[in-house]
């Protein structure tokens, strides 16, 4: 206990970073993860995307971090690199709960919606995007989440944030060091988590029963295997 | 693009696969510490996961489990557990352990969740105990989701595993944190092709075998109330007519 409140400003300083390496790559692949998911679900083809997807996730995140500065040419100890690597896993993941999120809206409302004269533009973001909406946002908390969890691998790198305190305080035998670093990155996920919920009930007030304070089960977000 | 031809380059040296420090010894260490701490937790989370899926109780603590343990830095445990039980293989076998659980847990009550309980009380209500419809009915119908439930497992522990060089226990990540400390960036990134190439490798492996153990008659993603017509008269007529010679 007393470690923390000698180092309150080290840690504050590593808690904001690490904020700032999270939400950008959160934000990043939402933005991203709309035109492929919808592109992903249109065509039966390009189905092929989530499959990529998927693959992609598996990817450890050191070693990926660590091949990505020949990819992009960033070097390897900078935040630019983090935020590249987290955007990734975020479309990884959040690519297959955008087409998932769009295909399940109903043909007939789509159908409905052409019917009385909208343009396939309209269509999406009046209609299709705002019904895809809760399913969207369910994956976009295991994205946030994640992403969260994911920034502290920076640390191995010596990348400013959270991790590091993972690294010096094994490094310096301060037990307090490390469960600070867990227990912060822990409550900054579940903060942003609610933050995205409660979000979720100011925009889609019509979904209150789907956007419940519920953890989503790890699997069945990921693989949807459906059994009769 | 030069790096990844010093990379491959490193890979190919002969040098580099012999001893103790060699790419077969490494890749050995690794798979070795994943596949111990995934059997421990299966050990441990398939009959709590089965026994939750089975009865509905407890539910809404293992989803938060399995959902809370998302948000767990796999890094911070495995210091952290190194700092307390010292260097060596416990403190990376114990972490990984504690992070492949959640997965398993997950995979197991979803696979008994997933199976219609129209399905469970027929099984039931022609007979069937408890133990018969757990074996019989229900890990069939939820192993895939079992399977899927080990498979997140297994590549997170992979990736995790990468660390545990850095609390002294080997593995692949040794070229990495090795590389890393020497600012050698060709060896790490040999050692990290070499990590992406395994779990790789190893998603695809769990993908097929995923699909392959759904139970026949059940096509996952699709309604199976369609029977097929070879299957039908075999069902009907087989059994009986054996009998009936006998």
């Amino acid at each position: 206990m007393n470690w923390i409140w000698s180092n309150s400003d080290y840690i504050l300083d590593k808690t904001i970073v690490h904020l700032g390496l999270s939400v950008p790559p959160v934000i990043l692949a939402f933005v991203i993860s709309l035109p492929i998911g919808w592109f992903a679900n249109r065509y039966r083809v390009s189905r092929g995307i989530l499959t990529v997807a998927g693959l992609f996730y598996a990817i450890p995140s050191l070693p990926l971090l660590i091949a990505l500065p020949v990819v992009f040419g960033t070097s390897l100890r900078s935040p630019v690199n983090i935020v590249i690597g987290l955007t990734l896993y975020g479309i990884a993941l959040m690519v297959r709960s955008v087409a998932d999120a769009l295909a399940a809206v109903e043909a007939d409302v789509t159908q409905s919606a052409t019917a009385v004269g909208y343009s396939s533009w309209q269509r999406f973001w009046r209609v299709e995007f705002p019904l895809a909406g809760p399913v969207m946002l369910a994956g976009l908390r295991v994205v946030v989440v994640s992403t969260v969890s994911l920034a502290t691998v920076g640390g191995v790198l010596g990348v400013n944030g959270l991790g590091l305190l993972f690294i010096d305080g094994f490094q310096r035998d301060i037990t307090a060091e490390i469960v600070t670093g867990i227990v912060l990155t822990i409550v900054m996920a579940l903060v942003l988590d609610f933050l995205l919920v409660l979000l979720g009930r100011v925009l889609m007030p019509w979904s209150r029963k789907d956007a419940e304070l519920k953890p989503v089960a790890p699997v069945q977000a990921r693989q949807k295997v459906v059994l009769p | 693009m030069n790096f990844f031809v010093e990379a491959f380059a490193w890979l190919a040296d002969p040098v580099h696969w012999v001893g103790a420090d060699g790419i077969p010894t490494r890749l050995g260490q690794h798979l070795w510490y994943s596949a111990l701490s995934v059997v421990i937790a299966s050990v441990i989370a398939i009959p709590v996961g089965y026994l939750i899926g089975h009865t509905g109780r407890g539910r809404s603590i293992a989803v938060s489990i399995s959902g809370g343990a998302r948000a767990l830095p796999s890094f911070g445990v495995i210091t952290l557990i190194a700092l307390s039980v010292g260097i060596g293989l416990t403190a990376p076998i114990v972490s990984f352990v504690i992070l492949a659980i959640p997965s398993v847990l997950a995979g197991a009550y979803s696979g008994f969740e997933a199976v219609d309980r129209k399905t469970v009380d027929a099984a039931r209500a022609v007979g069937m105990t408890e133990w018969q419809i757990m074996a019989k009915v229900e890990m069939p119908l939820g192993l895939p989701l079992l399977i899927g439930g080990i498979r997140s497992a297994v590549l997170q522990v992979v990736a995790t595993a990468t660390l545990a060089t850095f609390v002294g226990a080997g593995g692949l990540g040794s070229y990495i944190i090795t590389g890393l400390r020497a600012n050698d960036y060709p060896k790490m990134l040999a050692g990290s092709i070499l990590v992406i190439a395994l779990a790789v490798a190893l998603e695809v492996v769990f993908s097929i075998v995923q699909r392959l153990v759904v139970p026949a008659g059940v096509t996952a993603g699709r309604p199976s109330d369609t029977r097929s017509k070879a299957a039908r008269p075999g069902a009907v007529t087989a059994t009986p007519l054996t009998k009936g010679t006998q």
